[in-house]
């Protein structure tokens, strides 16, 4: 049995399904695969006849590290690489009679984060303490919020697009269960040669915002798009920076299986996520392994397994000898957490004192989505570029200052900066930042192009020339390649007459009647004059010639 | 732990410590499986007749709870329940004392706390459980 496409392929075809559209049985799909063929769903082959469908479920555990100078419930220092245990207060090495003192941030920070993606705030919310045992964790606990977190019940919109063409864009929803406050545990580094691990506790204490998603995912496709969303919500908060190479972004995804119209199917956690491209990697290749293993008669452990992103696989991680128990206490030392709004703010109170949800509310930055709305408004770009633009960092300030210098409009700009900069950008793993050609010379070169001083053509050569950063300006280099569009007329006529005289089966064919061959002589024209003709008046000098 | 409207409602008898235990679902029962989770739980290993007779008569002491009425009753979790959270400034106060922290440490490695290796959890495992003898002094 031939393996299945790739999950692209079937994720073309649905838009209007809520959810399970990777898997879901339909009649008019059935239909449209006959005995097979583009758009095959999880676990069908083509040519065979259809096995009962597979559908897909996803839902996924982020923790993003919140932003902030201290950690959550003490003074010492944030911060990514630092000498192992040098911000390590008392309380985080939980030294005996050190207490738990809440960062008023860090209550800001899941605040935003809840009001961003559509959650109610819980006015009073309660920490509780999860035990288990881990060298990292040396209180022999975590302080978390389990019975009632500070945000619950909203929803996170993203889009996809079909067909891995950017023609096409989609939006679909996931419902965010909850948002809670809780502690980061420290850093083990496993010795094994040594049969001992290392422990580090910078990281001990850090807030974290974890983020509980709905299983109304269904492959790694949307996976990835939510949490990229997610990323890009967080960082233009500023409530996390959401690297996830820093691991102040970390993914968690849950993975069932099963046939529609049946219950769910024993889910698996798989962890060791690195990156967005290995999330939905990791997912697919999830999904693919229980289906095969449940098609072969086997059954689906309810297990942790980590990403290995070498083999591109999941495996078992070590047996954690069944389901945890983790003694769900309050924590005694904490009373709630009692949040405000304007209404119920009491008077005469100390400002430090008090978390305003509308006070935050008020000063929400725009949200991803209301600046993709905006450039679209203001520009006339298509959404997916403004998806584009939103999504590389940098690339929409890049693109607006280049607006500012020069007269091309918006909407031919765009072509160049998603065609030409970004696509030289990615082949040189370059950020924009990193970019050799600047907003200031790459709107000198679109002047030089509006102003038909050069073709288009000779504007990629141009461009070409820039990439290579040598400190030349576009006029520069238009005069030291001789890249300026040939202005005499008798010259042009010239080169034109030359090319008629060399294509008499072509010139014939255009009198009979195809004009389309004109086109071929207007290339050869380009070519003669390496791209220094004018098209449409190469155009205007033929027709005129062929019409005599 | 007392409840809210404890004052008057517990009975004189239980106060005094006299009281019969009520019959509660545990009875005084201790399953072998259930000793061996709360050794993994715990870490702590207590298998022996004395632990086990330690075990039901904690059990059965806190049994005792489930004499008084609760009906009604909101749970209380803290005492500091209508205490304000004291919310802290988000600076840089603590920190930068590695060399006392590591003082603390039996064994280290430049910088860092050494520990074994793997996940603490299984009594089957030959790590070092400690004595429940050593941990309670009184009875």
């Amino acid at each position: 049995v031939p393996p299945p496409t790739s999950p692209r392929s079937h994720c073309a075809r649905r838009t209007t399904f809520p959810r399970g559209h990777c898997g879901e049985a339909s009649e008019p799909l059935a239909r449209q695969n006959g005995g097979g063929g583009a758009g095959l769903r999880w676990g069908l082959a083509p040519g065979v006849a259809a096995l009962a469908p597979w559908v897909p479920v996803v839902g996924l555990e982020i923790h993003a590290q919140i932003s902030s100078n201290s950690k959550l419930f003490s003074g010492s220092q944030v911060q990514f690489a630092a000498p192992p245990n040098s911000l390590v207060s008392f309380f985080d090495a939980s030294l005996p009679g050190t207490l738990p003192v809440l960062n008023r941030r860090c209550v800001e920070a899941a605040v935003m984060t809840g009001l961003a993606l559509n959650c109610s705030i819980n006015k009073k919310s309660l920490f509780d303490r999860k035990h288990y045992f881990y060298a990292d964790l040396p209180a022999g606990y975590q302080i978390t919020q389990q019975r009632v977190p500070i945000a619950v019940n909203g929803s996170l919109s993203y889009s996809l697009c079909i067909d891995n063409k950017m023609s096409q864009m989609v939006t679909k929803t996931v419902r965010i269960k909850q948002i809670q406050l809780e502690q980061d545990s420290g850093k083990s580094l496993h010795d094994d040669s040594r049969s001992q691990t290392l422990v580090d506790l910078n990281r001990a204490g850090v807030g974290l915002m974890e983020v509980v998603m709905e299983p109304d995912m269904c492959c790694g496709e949307e996976a990835a798009a939510a949490v990229r969303e997610l990323q890009l919500i967080l960082q233009t908060l500023g409530s996390s920076q959401a690297i996830m190479a820093e691991g102040q972004l970390r993914v968690d995804a849950n993975v069932s299986v099963h046939h529609p119209g049946e219950p769910y199917g024993v889910r698996t956690e798989v962890k060791n996520i690195n990156s967005i491209r290995f999330l939905a990697k990791a997912i697919d290749y999830e999904i693919q392994r229980q289906i095969e293993e449940l098609e072969n008669g086997g059954t689906i452990l309810n297990e942790t397994r980590a990403f290995d992103s070498k083999l591109g696989c999941t495996v078992p991680m070590r047996d954690k000898e069944g389901m945890q128990d983790y003694r769900f206490m309050p924590e005694p030392n904490l009373p709630p957490l009692i949040l405000y709004d304007t209404k119920s703010l009491p008077a005469n109170v100390n400002h430090q004192q008090v978390v305003n949800i509308d006070w935050i509310h008020e000063r929400l930055p725009d949200l991803p989505s209301a600046k993709r709305a905006k450039l679209v408004e203001l520009y006339g770009i298509l959404p997916e570029h403004s998806f584009t633009l939103v999504n590389e960092d940098g690339l929409t300030e890049f693109f607006e200052n280049v607006l500012k210098q020069t007269q091309m409009k918006p909407k031919k700009v765009i072509g160049w900066i998603l065609n030409d900069l970004l696509s030289y950008l990615k082949q040189h793993s370059c950020t924009v930042k990193e970019s050799p050609v600047s907003s200031v010379l790459l709107a000198d070169l679109l002047n030089l192009l509006e102003k038909k001083e050069i073709s288009a053509s000779a504007a990629k050569q141009v461009f070409e020339e820039l990439w290579k950063g040598e400190g030349k300006t576009p006029l520069e280099i238009v005069k030291e390649k001789q890249l300026q569009l040939i202005e005499d007329r008798e010259e042009l006529e010239q080169i034109c007459q030359a090319v008629i005289d060399e294509h008499e089966k072509e010139v014939m064919a255009i009198k009979a009647g195809n004009q389309k061959i004109v086109n071929k002589l207007i290339g050869l024209v380009q070519r003669a004059t390496q791209g220094r003709s004018n098209p449409v008046l190469v155009k205007q000098i033929l027709e005129k010639k062929l019409s005599e | 732990m007392w409840c809210r409207q404890a004052r008057g409602s517990v009975p004189r008898r239980l106060a005094a410590g006299g009281g019969r235990a009520l019959a509660g679902p545990s009875q005084g029962a201790v399953s072998g499986e259930l000793l061996r989770h709360l050794e993994h739980l715990a870490l702590v290993d207590f298998r022996d007749r004395e632990g086990v007779e330690r075990l039901r008569g904690a059990i059965r002491f806190a049994d005792r709870l489930r004499e008084v009425n609760t009906d009604g009753v909101e749970p209380m979790d803290s005492v500091l329940e209508d205490r304000c959270l004291y919310l802290r400034e988000d600076d840089v106060t603590e920190g930068n004392c590695t060399k006392e922290l590591l003082n603390n440490a039996r064994e280290k490695v430049e910088e860092y706390f050494v520990a074994p290796p793997g996940i603490l959890c299984c009594p089957e495992c030959d790590l070092q459980l400690v004595s429940h003898n050593s941990l309670f002094s009184v009875r």
